[in-house]
Formats: structure tokens, sequence, C-alpha cells
């Protein structure tokens, strides 16, 4: 082979110039892939030395509890702000938005550019925790008075919180007006896949909410540099009126991350149980809606013992417990798509059905969180971390890795390892179930959390240590998970247009991995087409293998 | 997954039916805060248990009997009514509701215990600073660091004040927590039946020595705690 022609096939295959100024929002999502992932990691990293530290009395890997506790702040504001929304709404939103609804790209390709820059821009940010000299100790919450008065870095705080909002509030403007203008012809409202409806509302959400917590983190930089007296007591100022901006925001977002993580769920199991959704209105109206109706009414759920009046408190126990009633109805629609459906066990539906199973626990441990009584002992110990591992840490974890797995083949063109998949999903299921149950069993015994050591709780060394452990397991599934994808992108068998057999757009109208513009022709949807038409006797998958190699 | 309603709609009202727990209270109609919260707490487990156990039965049976046998099998036959949409929506909703309402009532029971401090309790106030305690008792002059001395039988109601940020007063054997917030004056009130002494700590993040910031409550019979008041007023107050 001559030199002439290598040095082509290079440019052909890879040119980072390409990469970084690209449009294209399959290679965007690629790009929000890596740097979520990365956030993931080295706040993986982060939380390996928590527990490391934990696992005894005393100081255990390091002597000073500072730097326990820019760790922690660094693993918190990195999981969510660094790992999960950028998942979530940069990565699957990107990849499969336009795909789904058949569109060439999204509506403000250059805006999308924009977005994933400030991401990445946020993740060095971020990064920077490690390099400054006062690195931020204030947790992810940053509440003052203390980040007003702490020596650590609020600003690096502060300025990467902005930047992941303006990223997605961009984001948001772009995805609401893609889904709104663009979908193919025949695609009616009632069509939509179960994801484009979770991605659209949490969009909504974001759009309206993330302003008040841009409002409340830049207020504290301006107490700490500019020396206004927005949460100073001894100035007429209050700490309560941060946490609500902060909760006000904060817990719409748990929402921000649990429905586009559903909607993936929606999708695997709609594929793999080859079934249309179950109650597809009922959870739509009720289920979707109903989230986003009662997500922006109940922060004060964070506030109990914080300083509000009693009937604030009261009326927010109820709101609280109302979200029982949408996300329940989420649930049973996961449930219900079992019902009479045809379920193959790859990797992705194991996924699933562990999502089923871990947002059971993490869904139902947050109805005593909700009432103020059981609260006021539980609170701010290990049973809060316990509970939102649960629901964040693994439920919506389950369901990005899932969703990688599952859209695996369509984005790389090759299929990942089966085998190492499995195994790599039954390591995560075990250890992370050891590691949280146990997390919320201190809790309830008054184990306190963000605690750097515990001299006054002899008694809880051994669960310390066990669950060290169990994080350690978790650790091993993590490597073996990175170990399946590598493998299939070295050495994986070329993935056909639609290895699962599933009905929706991206599998049956392209190859893969999609060619840029997407589809040859706009796909032309019939008035029985549904993404989930299964069961009519039309087999689509050999459809797919027709669909010419994308490979140039 | 019809079953799965009716058994829990069954559990439900058997909920509703039952006696309400133990009211517990000690001798002077004291009600027990540990009793309640324990009480209250042990509802709530079995309510969540019981939904859990539900919906993790319905889902494995579901994950079973479905299966896939043949490579080529598929679902997609079954398809709700819109008299079924319906059900399936209204139906679950009108359930949690109903357990939702369930739960908010017997938590405002034993909200209202935890907020309405008995008439005859003993006062103390408690100032958080970075990073320690300081319990002072207002009409003696004494001020102690991480220690409290309070009398048996008499429920002690704490006022919480903070020097500098926010701490929370937690004493977990006593079921009692509470914020500390600068320029506000909050409070949590503890039953003292049981005489010996328990652990407080800080549970909101305050900075470096956040887990090291805790004290020692000693409940003492009444005698012991006025010869104790006594000791400390001789003495001057401060030690
Ligand atoms: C992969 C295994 C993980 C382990 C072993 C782990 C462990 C921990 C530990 C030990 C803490 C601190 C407890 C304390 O001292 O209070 C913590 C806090 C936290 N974790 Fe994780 N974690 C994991 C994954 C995640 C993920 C995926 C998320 C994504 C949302 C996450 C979000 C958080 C948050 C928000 C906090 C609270 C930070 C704060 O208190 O400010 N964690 N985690
Ligand atoms: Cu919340
Ligand atoms: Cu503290």
């Amino acid at each position: 082979m001559s030199t002439a022609v290598e040095s082509k096939t290079r440019e052909g295959g890879f040119s980072l110039k390409e990469w970084i100024f690209t449009t294209d929002h399959k290679r965007i999502g690629i790009l929000y892939l890596i740097g979520s992932y990365a956030a993931f990691a080295v706040a993986g990293i982060m939380a390996m030395l928590m527990r490391t530290e934990l696992s005894s009395i005393g100081p255990t890997i390091t002597e000073n509890p500072n730097t326990y506790n820019v760790w922690l702040y660094f693993h918190g504001a990195a999981m969510i702000l660094g790992y999960q929304i950028p998942a979530l709404t940069g990565f699957f939103a990107n990849y499969y938005v336009p795909l789904m609804i058949g569109a060439k790209d999204v509506a403000f390709p250059r805006l999308n550019a924009l977005s994933v820059w400030l991401f990445w821009m946020g993740i060095v940010l971020a990064l920077l925790t490690f390099v400054v000299p006062d690195p931020p100790d204030i947790m992810w919450t940053g509440y003052p008075p203390y980040s007003v008065i702490t020596q650590g870095n609020t600003a690096l705080y502060t300025f990467t919180v902005l930047l992941i909002g303006f990223s997605s509030i961009a984001g948001g403007v772009n995805f609401l007006t893609t889904i709104i203008y663009m979908r193919a012809p025949g695609m009616t409202w009632g069509k939509l896949n179960m994801f484009i409806w979770c991605i659209l509302t949490a969009f909504i959400i974001q759009i309206i909410f993330v302003p008040v917590l841009g409002t409340a983190v830049t207020m504290i930089s301006f107490d700490k540099y500019l020396g206004t007296t927005f949460f100073n007591a001894s100035m007429g100022g209050t700490a309560v009126l941060y946490e609500n901006l902060f909760w006000f925001y904060s817990h719409p977002a748990v929402y921000v991350i649990l429905l586009p993580a559903m909607g993936i769920i929606y999708e695997i199991v709609a594929t793999f149980a080859r079934n249309n959704i179950f109650n597809y209105r009922g959870i739509l109206y009720g289920g979707i809606w109903g989230v986003v109706a009662l997500g922006g009414i109940v922060w004060a759920h964070h506030l109990y013992v914080a300083g509000i009046p009693d009937w604030m408190s009261l009326i927010h126990v109820f709101l609280t417990l109302l979200i029982s009633v949408p996300v329940g109805l989420l649930m049973i629609g996961i449930v219900g798509t079992l019902y009479k459906g045809a379920i193959e066990y790859r990797t992705p539906m194991l996924y699933a059905v562990g999502f089923v199973f871990l947002f059971l626990i993490g869904g139902l441990t947050g109805i005593p969180n909700a009432m103020s009584s059981i609260y006021i002992h539980i609170t701010e110990t290990y049973w809060i971390p316990g509970h939102f591992h649960y629901v964040m840490a693994l439920s919506v974890t389950f369901a990005i890795i899932g969703g990688t797995y599952y859209i695996f083949p369509k984005m790389t063109g090759r299929m990942y390892h089966e085998g190492l998949g499995k195994l790599g999903f039954i390591l995560l299921f075990v250890g992370a179930n050891i590691t949280f149950f146990l997390t919320m069993v201190l809790g309830v015994r008054g184990m306190p959390r963000r605690y750097y050591d515990y001299p006054q709780f002899p008694e809880f060394e051994g669960i310390q240590q066990l669950i060290t452990y169990g994080s350690y397991v978790i650790l091993a599934g993590s490597v073996v998970i990175l170990a399946s994808w590598v493998y299939g992108l070295v050495r994986g068998e070329k993935a056909v247009a639609n290895p699962w057999g599933s009905r929706s757009l991206e599998w049956t109208h392209t190859p893969s991995p999609p060619p840029p513009g997407n589809f040859k022709e706009v796909p032309q949807l019939s008035e029985d087409w549904s993404p989930y038409g299964y069961g009519n006797g039309k087999r689509e998958e050999e459809k797919g293998e027709d669909l010419e190699p994308a490979r140039p | 997954m019809r079953t799965f309603f009716k058994t829990h709609a069954i559990i439900f009202l058997l909920a509703l039916i039952l006696p309400v727990s133990s009211h517990a209270s000690t001798d002077k109609g004291v009600p027990d805060l540990v009793v309640e919260w324990d009480t209250l707490w042990h509802h709530m487990m079995i309510d969540i248990t019981v939904i859990g156990m539900i919906f993790a039965i319905v889902t494995l049976y579901l994950m079973f009997k479905y299966r896939r046998r043949t490579p080529d099998e598929e679902g997609g036959r079954f398809r709700l009514s819109t008299l079924g949409v319906m059900g399936w929506t209204l139906i679950p909703a009108f359930i949690f509701l109903a357990d939702d309402i369930f739960l908010a009532a017997k938590n405002f029971e034993v909200w209202q215990k935890y907020r309405n401090v008995p008439e005859n309790a003993y006062v103390v106030e408690v100032e958080a600073y970075m990073w320690g305690w300081d319990v002072k008792y207002p009409e003696e002059e004494i001020v102690l660091t991480n220690e409290m001395v309070v009398p048996q039988d008499r429920p002690v109601m704490v006022r919480l004040k903070s020097r500098d940020v926010v701490h929370s007063f937690f004493a977990p054997e006593l079921r009692v927590k509470w914020d500390a917030v600068p320029g506000m004056v909050t409070y949590l009130w503890f039953n003292t039946h049981k005489g010996g002494e328990y652990l407080f700590t800080c549970t909101e993040y305050c900075g470096l020595l956040h887990s090291g910031m805790y004290g020692k409550i000693r409940i003492v019979p009444p005698q012991e705690f006025t010869r104790w008041i006594e000791d400390h007023r001789e003495k001057g107050g401060k030690i």
C-alpha cells in the first residue's frame, strides 16, 4: 500500500478538526458520550477513594479532612452536572432524537455545536478542581454561608454550573424546535417514541428551572467576591433563601434525569419484548405530564428541618407524596409492556429489568423522605445517599449503560461482546445492592452523611467496611463493561442495520452507523405505522439488512 | 396484574380499619417521640414493602412467562381498549392517591407531636459554631461545651442558634434533629424518661471538622440535676 493511499484513508477515518468543528448530531452525540463517561470515570475514582477512606475509623488514606471534602464535592458535582445530565440530554438526545423522528439533523446544528463546546468547557473547569490551590469544598449543593466564607474556590463551582446550564438551555431550545417541527411526514404526536416524549418534557423542565439555579449560584459568588449580602444574616440576608432557590431547581432536576432514563428503558423493553407500550396514553398524560406538573412544586421536602414555616412543610408533604401517582403509572407501563410480549434477554434488556428492581427500591424509599416526621431522623444521614444512589447512581446509570449497549451497534456498526456484557451486568447489580442497601441501613441507625470520619460511631466500622467491599465489586463490574465495549469496537462482528428486530425508525430506515444526513430519503410513514407496531405480521427487520452499508 | 390492585386495596383498607397504633406517651401525657417515630417508620415500611413485593413478584412472573421461545416470536397483539386505558390510569392513580392521603395523615399526627413542645419543658439553648456546640442554661448563666446535662422525666426544649454557618443538631437515639441557622432561632424538643448518655452530632455540612462536631447529652435523675446546677452556681457559672 502506498503512503498516499494510507494518509488518505487516515483522513477519511479520523480528523480531530472535523470532530471538534462538527455540526453532525451523531458526532456531537459521541462527543457528549465521551465527555460524560469521562466525568463518570473521574468522579467514580473519587467514590472509590472516599469509600476506601471510610473503611476504617481514623485516617485511612488521607490525614486531611479537606481532601475528603474536595473529593466529595467533585464526586457529587461531576456525577450530576458532568455525567448524568449531559449523558441523557446531550448524548442520548443527540443520538436518538433526529433518528427516531426521521430528521436529517437537529434544527440548529451550530447551536448544537455550541452546546457541546460549553459542556466540554464545563468539564475542563470542573477538572480544575484538582489544579487550583484552594479547591472548592462546598459540596454540590453549595449552601451559604459556608460557601461564602470558605477558603475554597466557590467561583469555580459557580462557573461550572453556569457553563453546563447555558449548554443545556441551548440544547433545550434546539431539541424542542427539532421535535416540534422536524418530525417525518406521518409521525403524529400520538405516534412518538416514548423516549421522544420523555426528552421533550425533560427539556421543558430544564428550560424553566435552570435559570433559577444559575441565579442562586451567581448570588453566592456575588456574596463572596463582590460583597453583596443576600445570604448574610448579620446584614439581613438568610441562608434559607438560597436553599429554596437551589432546590426549586434541583428537585425538578431529578426529573430531568429520571424522565429520559425512563424513556430509554421504554425503548429497550418494547424492542426486546417485541411489544407495544402498555397504556401509552395513560402513561403519557398521567405519568409523564403528571411528573412535569408536580415536579416544580415539591422542592420544600428538602427543607423540612431547615427553618421554613410548618404550613409550608405540610403542603409539601402531601404534594411530594402525590408524585407516587405519576411515577407509579410510569412503572406500571414498563412492567405492563412485558405482558404478552416475547422477551429476549440480551444485555440491554438485562439492564432494563435491573432498572425496574432498582427503581422499585429507590422510588419506594423516597416515600419516607416525603413524610416530614420520618424525615426528621433520616435526613442528612446515610439514608439519603442510600436512597438517591438507588434512584440516580443505580437506576439511571442502568438506563444509561443499558441504553449505550442498546445503541452500540447503531453507533459503531459493530456488536459489543455479549458474554462480557452479561458478566458486567451481574457484577454491577450485585455490587451496587451490597453497597447502597447497607448505606441505607447505616442511615437509619444514625450515620450522618458527608463525614470524613466517624469516631463517635465505633459500632459502624464493620458495615462501613462491607460497603467499601461492595463498591470494589462495582469497580470490577465497570471494568468488565468497558472491556465489552472496547472488544466490540476493535474486534466485534459487524452489526446489521437492525440487530434487535425493532420497529422504530432509527433501526428500520437507516444503516449502522447512519450516514451523514441519516436517511437516503425522508421516511414516509403510513397510516398504520408505529414505532411499536409489533404483531402485525410485517417483519421489518429483514428490510434493515437491505439498507446499504454506511462506510464510505 | 389485576390481582395486584385487589391485594393492595385490601391491605390498604385493613391498615385504615386497624386501630391507630399505640399512642405512646409517658406518664404525664407527654408523647414519647422515639416510640412515635419508630411506629410511624414501621407502618410506612410495611406499606412500601407490600407495594414493592407485589410489583417485584408480578415483574418476575411476567419476565418468566413471556420469555421468547422461538426467534420469530412476537408480542404486540394485546391492545388496551379506551375503557382499559381509563381503568389502568384512573384506578392505580386512585389507589396511590388513597395511600398518599393515608400516609400524609399519619405523618401529620406525629408531626404535631414533634412541633408542639410540652408545657413543662426544661429549656436549654444551644449555639453551634465551627466546630463545636455551646450549651447554655438561660436561667443559670452556665455554659458547657459539647456537653448537655438535663433532668430526667421532664421534656427538654432546645433552642438552636448558629454563630457562623448552617449546622444541624442530631441526636440519633432520641430521633430528633433540626437545623441551626444563622440569624434564626429554631427549636426541637425531646423526651427524657430514660436516663443515660446520648450522642448528639452535626448533620449539616460545615467544613473541615464537620464530622468531629459532636457531644454528649447526659440525662440524670432530677435530684442529681439540682445538685449539679447548685455546684455550678457556687463555682460562678462558667466551666
Ligand atoms: C459508582 C459507584 C458509586 C459509589 C461507590 C459512590 C459513593 C459515594 C459516597 C461514598 C458518597 C459520599 C457519602 C458521604 O460522605 O456523605 C457519595 C455521595 C454522592 N454521590 Fe456517589 N457513588 C457512586 C456513584 C454515583 C453516581 C453514579 C452518582 C450520580 C448521580 C452519584 C452521586 C452522588 C451524589 C450527588 C453524592 C452527594 C454528594 C454530596 O453529599 O454533596 N454517585 N457517593
Ligand atoms: Cu427533591
Ligand atoms: Cu457540621
